[in-house]
């Protein structure tokens, strides 16, 4: 492959983003480790020391005192000259970036500016037989998978989605570190200003992290069923979550919202109630290692990726399995 | 006046039952069940209801509907027209199946353009069919205009020529002011389209879209630029292994499961 493949990672609390590892893990896919540079815009904050055991070709550090405010707020207008200025200076033939919010946004920006080619939300890339990258990626709400080819020399830009590799981990050892000062790149023209950026506290245990999750749709049919699966949750130290059809409702926030726009999963045990299974929605918890499902429709398609189910109206089953919890030790 | 372009999507139906999710892997093409009619895309429904409730809201607003595709569904795509946008521009071309997000967005733009350009440009986050959400950006980057993604509220700022803006972010969500004219992609956080009323399907029957073909705007050359060309489109098949627990009734079967997760021990 020519060109060589630049990985343009994301920098958060003064080190790597989990999607840098697993970046460069994909990265091997396509090309060597020596041909993979991996290009990070950093401010004063970042510790080097978090490079350990990342093995690329070369790590260069873009320093610029706005490059990681920009990356948190803004609408990634400072980070899209940086990865367009990284870019030039080092020619790749690939570029990778995570699918995250700020990938999502130069990824694009990027490809519209270079007229390069560009795949989002890969789960998957390999050369193909003219050394070319080949990817995976998901569509129509993660029905369907597609295999996308790029075609022609330019540039190819490629996003991946945030878990579908794993990090590179148990190797050690510091890879060639350099830095450049990129102060001088600004942003020309008309551009959006952050105001503030508000966390908001999520109810109860966090999603993301949870070993246990309990989730509700469309089949409870209001707010008050949603009190009962937090009676549950307090019970199994499990987070809450929800499908889209419960949010988009009003029955529950959408901080709660699992699926393909929403929140991505892992638990060991993930437990829906009401939920009929749509592609939108396991997309977002495809990672979880068992599901159980509790719902009226046994030709639902969560029952096909269910290890135990329950089929049943949920306000019969439920009651009977919380107060069976309960009296487990 | 403010004039809102929204872009608009017709895709299938996402509403289907997964056993009913059919692809000709031939052809690389979905094949909706019969006699489902497509939709327009929920994101960009969504989109419309943020352009109606700058309306609402006080503004003098035009909002026109912009949508790049074929075989149009009329009475679909007559949906943001019923519940209260004022016009839509469907450009009408068998070749724009074969347009890439590069080549959609330079439709969109010159399309827009030709409409006399605009002060605002809605869409939704992505469209359900392919789930990428590149085009609102790409044309962001043709327009040189400000982008803000993800927007779950909007209101025109207080000296009348920007946008107060909220967009969701990682663990909360951002305020942001953003000058006009700007490209903004819109989240289902913001809410859902509002339901037409009989008022407004009767308004909407009687008007006819402005069509026009790639031709029309220039861009007759545009549909042999695909650079990433699909080469494979299949389900995935997933092997059901499930346990169904069946007790005497429904509470018996809520009991058992508890005590089979807890053998299990996954609670």
């Amino acid at each position: 492959m020519s060109g060589g493949v630049l990985i343009f990672g994301e920098v958060v609390d003064g080190g790597l983003h989990p999607t840098v590892r697993q970046l460069v893990n994909a990265a091997g896919r396509v090309a060597n480790a020596s041909e993979v540079t991996l290009c990070l815009a950093v401010d004063g904050s970042f510790d080097e020391g978090g490079l350990d055991g990342v093995s690329v070709g070369e790590v260069v550090l873009f320093e610029h005192p706005d490059a990681v405010s920009d990356g948190i707020g803004g609408v990634y207008s400072l980070l899209t000259e940086l990865v367009c200025d990284a870019v030039e200076r080092f020619e790749p033939g690939v570029v990778l970036v995570g699918k995250t919010d700020a990938g999502s946004v130069v990824s694009a920006r990027l490809a519209a500016r270079f007229g390069a080619s560009l795949a989002s939300d890969c789960i998957d890339l390999a050369l193909n037989a003219e050394g070319r990258v080949a990817v995976t990626r998901p569509v129509h709400g993660g029905s369907a998978l597609a295999v996308y080819e790029f075609a022609g020399d330019g540039l190819q830009v490629v996003s991946v989605r945030p878990g579908a590799f794993e990090a590179t981990e148990g190797v050690s050892g510091m890879p060639q570190v350099d830095r450049v000062d990129v102060s001088g790149i600004g942003v020309d023209g008309a551009v959006p200003v952050l105001v503030e950026t508000v966390v908001e506290e999520s109810e109860g245990v966090p999603l993301e992290q949870a070993d246990v999750v309990v989730s509700g749709g469309r089949g409870l049919g209001g707010v008050e069923p949603f009190d009962q699966l937090r009676e549950l949750c307090g019970l199994l130290g499990a987070a809450l979550g929800a499908s889209r059809a419960a949010c988009d409702a009003g029955w529950i926030d959408h901080s709660h919202q699992v699926g393909l726009t929403g929140k991505s999963i892992s638990p060991t045990t993930y437990i829906t109630v009401g939920i009929s299974g749509a592609s939108q929605h396991m997309a977002g918890c495809s990672s979880a290692r068992n599901i159980v499902a509790i719902d009226k429709d046994r030709e639902a398609n969560i029952f096909s990726h269910a290890r135990y189910g329950v089929v049943g109206d949920w306000a019969k089953v439920l009651p009977a399995f919380t107060a069976a919890v309960a009296e487990l030790d | 006046m403010l004039k809102i372009a929204v872009c608009a999507k017709q895709v299938p139906d996402t509403d289907i039952p997964p056993s009913q999710f059919k692809v000709d892997e031939g052809a690389l093409r979905v094949v909706p069940p019969a006699g489902v009619p497509p939709i327009v895309n929920g994101f960009d429904m969504n989109a419309v209801e943020a352009a109606l409730r700058l309306r609402d809201a006080g503004a003098e607003v035009e909002i026109v509907v912009f949508s790049v595709g074929t075989e149009f569904a009329l009475d679909v795509m007559k949906k943001p027209l019923a519940i209260g946008a004022d016009r839509l521009v469907l450009v009408d071309d068998e070749a724009s199946e074969s347009l890439d997000a590069m080549g959609t967005a330079s439709v969109l733009a010159a399309a827009i353009e030709r409409d006399g350009g605009a002060d605002l440009v809605l869409a939704g986050r992505q469209a359900s069919d392919w789930d990428q959400g590149h085009v609102p950006i790409m044309l962001s980057e043709m327009m040189s205009a400000p982008l803000v993604t993800l927007v779950r509220a909007l209101s025109v700022g207080g000296d009348g020529s920007s946008f107060e803006v909220e967009r969701v972010a990682e663990g909360g969500f951002q305020r942001v002011a953003c000058p006009m004219p700007a490209v903004m992609t819109v989240t289902n956080e913001l809410g859902e389209a509002r339901y037409a009323n009989l008022r407004g399907i009767m308004a909407a029957s009687r008007k006819q879209p402005e069509t026009m073909t790639l031709a029309d705007l220039g861009l007759g050359e545009l549909v042999n630029g695909k650079m990433v060309e699909m080469t494979r489109l299949f389900v995935p098949v997933s092997e059901s292994n499930v346990e169904i627990i069946e007790g005497e009734d429904e509470a018996d079967s809520g009991r058992l499961l508890a005590l089979r997760l807890r053998e299990a021990k996954l609670i």
